[in-house]
């Protein structure tokens, strides 16, 4: 379970999130929309723990461990995926083996068995066929030159590899095409179940309709300012922000 | 403190020369060409600060340290040697500059002669360290390829070891002549253990369509000193094609003069030097564009942690008649600690019209969003960066084709990052 209360975090000294309240109990899947510059991606690195921020106040815990306490790597370990709304290339580094390194860094962390080479590409090979990726996606190197959809299946594709427990996917729908967009939603619908939990953030209700929330929240301001349903979604659609952060006001 | 500097140097240089005075009588090989090597370093000496090819990299500290003749040779090299974990195949070995049979398999489709210096055509005495190696070199390799010889591999093993407790320093000199449409990979291993100076020169002329594929892997006693100097030649349609991986040595430069004298002929001098604690390399290029439509790429990278320095200096001449001159020099340097320090120089002179020249140089830290997306991925920050480290370098290094040298530098790469401080 993802419990986040009353985080207070920015940059330098600007405030970005003011105070953010949120549970997402393990096995439900939640959706966070909202207007540009609200704050989601913020709140997604500083759960996973980019450098540069300054939390100022609040806390947020995973599964009971103080998130904010714990080295990016060890965050992941214990189980959470960020899916980046802007995924970083790095050239000269071998996708497969990139995900191979992340995987088997994941396996130690938690003291059990790394994979092998043969053992490794079965597995990533199984899932770039359900993702519908091209072979040679594990050959290239990581994101450069990818085209912004590929780039999105990629982060995809090592959600898949790495299994979290908690997903944060940051708009991973925007740029995907429509049959690209259906593929990505069943990768996490595939991971979906009593021990898994995701945070969806989104512009975009289409999304939703494939990855069915059990909660929508919207973050405005760098608040919560209002939660609901799936139907909530569809409200934000047909009105867009206004009137529900006029109404939070 | 220039003064100072100035008198250390002119001591040092006078010891040299006194070395020289002792021992000319009893050194081998040609007498003329080691009294003219002898005649430019007493006009020259060691450089200092003010000579512009020397300005970056200083010799004080070699100047400081008293060098000798290597007498008591190490006679059971074995330990030092297992340690390098050498390819197979043939291989000549010198220990503090000496031939030794013993350690050494010569290779059967390769003339080879050793027992004293080879000095070539090629080497220039105006260059101090040069003519400092011509006084004083006591061995050497003359290897000759045939015309039309795919000569394969062969190792040039430098091991440096001061066995009787002085520091020592050796001057190795070889010569490699490749006939036309010959090909041969030449690949050096410098190592060693205490306190030396190892001053080798090679001379390479390559002939028509000849291939020389010419890897270094410098990774001298972190006490040592390390100044070489390659002069290559290279005919119509010939290649000489260089890596030069440094990662040891307290003082190390390693300076090419590659002359491009038949059309399409081509140089690639692409080098590593990886550098921690207060250690100083430099990579020094001279390219000499003779003829038209030739080509040469550099591609430089330097890895600097501590309070290391690295300098990288690149001189690209293309005379008038080489038209058509392809010229492409690229330094990029990674600086893993605010005290280290890289000074590159770039020089181009061109008098041709029709030529295609492009340098570029870059200095950076490792990409914080790089760093963080590893480490999200749950990779550890010390891996996470020697990734990015090793994804740096590799522009440099994946022209290194040859996999047994590869897989040395490799392991050579990552024996160095493992001491290397974050
Ligand atoms: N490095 C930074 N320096 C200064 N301001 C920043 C920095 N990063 C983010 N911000 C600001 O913080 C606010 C929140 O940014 P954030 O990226 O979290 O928004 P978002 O909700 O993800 O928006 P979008 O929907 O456009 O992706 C914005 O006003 C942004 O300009
Ligand atoms: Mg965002």
């Amino acid at each position: 379970m993802l419990e986040i209360n009353n985080l207070r975090a920015g940059i330098e000294d600007k405030e970005i999130l003011k105070g953010i309240d949120l549970v997402v109990p393990t096995g439900e899947v939640h959706a966070i929309m909202g207007p540009n510059g609200s704050g989601k991606s913020t709140l997604s690195y500083v759960l996973s723990g980019r450098d540069g921020y300054e939390v100022t106040g609040g806390s947020a815990t995973f599964d009971g461990a103080d998130l904010l306490e714990m080295e990016p790597e060890a965050r992941a370990a214990s189980g959470l995926f960020l899916a980046f709304q802007y995924p970083v290339e790095l050239p000269g580094v071998n996708n497969a083996n990139f995900l191979r390194t992340a995987l088997n860094a994941q396996r130690r962390a938690r003291g059990e068995e790394e994979l092998d080479a043969v053992k490794f590409l079965k597995l990533a090979r199984a899932e770039i066929k359900r993702l519908s990726m091209a072979d040679d996606m594990l050959k290239r190197n990581v994101n450069v030159g990818f085209s912004g959809g590929e780039k999105k299946r990629n982060e995809v594709l090592q959600m898949a590899v790495l299994r979290p427990k908690l997903a944060i996917l940051d708009e991973t729908d925007s740029g995907l095409d429509i049959d690209a967009l259906k593929i990505v939603a069943e990768g996490v619908n595939a991971l979906r179940g009593p021990a898994f939990s995701a945070l969806v953030i989104t512009h975009y209700q289409r999304l939703l309709d494939y990855i069915v929330p059990d909660r929508v929240h919207v973050l405005a301001g760098g608040r919560i300012i209002r939660s609901g349903g799936p139907e909530l979604a569809h409200e934000l659609e047909a009105n867009g922000y206004a009137a529900v952060v006029a109404e939070a006001a | 403190m220039n003064a100072v500097s100035q008198t250390s140097l002119q001591a040092s240089a006078q010891g040299f020369l006194a070395r020289y005075e002792g021992l000319r009588h009893r050194l081998a090989g040609d007498t003329a060409a080691r009294e003219a090597g002898a005649a430019a370093f007493t006009r020259h000496g060691l450089p200092g600060p003010r000579e512009e090819a020397w300005r970056y990299t200083g010799l004080r500290p070699l100047a400081e340290i008293e060098f000798h003749e290597p007498v008591v040779l190490l006679a059971d090299a074995s330990a030092q040697f297992a340690a390098l974990g050498l390819p197979d195949g043939p291989r000549l070995v010198f220990i503090d500059g000496r031939f030794r049979a013993e350690l050494s398999r010569l290779p059967e489709n390769i003339a080879i002669t050793t027992g004293a210096p080879a000095f070539g055509h090629l080497a220039d005495n105006s260059e101090n360290l040069v003519a400092l190696n011509t006084m004083l070199a006591e061995d050497g390799a003359a290897i000759d390829v045939a015309p039309g010889v795919d000569a394969g591999t062969l190792l040039i093993v430098s091991l440096g070891a001061d066995a009787h407790g002085k520091p020592v320093s050796f001057h190795p000199r070889h010569a490699i002549r490749l006939g036309a449409g010959a090909s041969l990979t030449l690949a050096e291993i410098n190592a060693g253990t205490g306190v030396y100076f190892n001053n080798p020169v090679i001379t390479a002329e390559i002939a028509e369509d000849a291939t020389l594929v010419h890897l270094r892997e410098q990774r001298e006693a972190p006490g040592a000193f390390h100044l070489s100097t390659v002069f290559a030649e290279i005919a119509a349609r010939g290649t000489y094609d260089s890596f030069s991986l440094a990662l040891g040595g307290r003082l190390a430069r390693v300076q090419v003069h590659a002359r491009l004298a038949g059309e399409h002929s081509m140089a690639h001098l692409n080098a590593a030097q990886l550098l921690g604690g207060s250690q100083h390399a430099d990579f020094t290029t001279v390219v000499r564009h003779d003829a038209p439509a030739t080509a040469s790429r550099q591609t430089v990278k330097n890895v600097l942690t501590g309070r290391s320095k690295g300098v990288f200096q690149g001189k690209i001449e293309v005379a008038r008649i080489a038209q058509k001159t392809d010229g492409y020099q690229m330094n990029q340097t990674l600086l893993l600690s605010r005290d280290a320090e890289i000074d590159s120089k770039p020089q181009l002179e061109i008098y041709a019209d029709d030529v295609k020249c492009s340098h570029g140089c870059t200095v950076g830290e490792l990409d914080a969003d790089q760093l963080f997306y590893l480490r999200s991925r749950g990779v550890p920050e010390r891996e996470a960066r020697n990734i990015l480290v090793r994804a740096f370098l590799s522009e440099a290094l994946d022209p290194v084709t040859h996999d047994a040298m590869r897989a040395h530098m490799e392991a050579a790469i990552a024996a160095w990052w493992e001491e290397a401080p974050t």
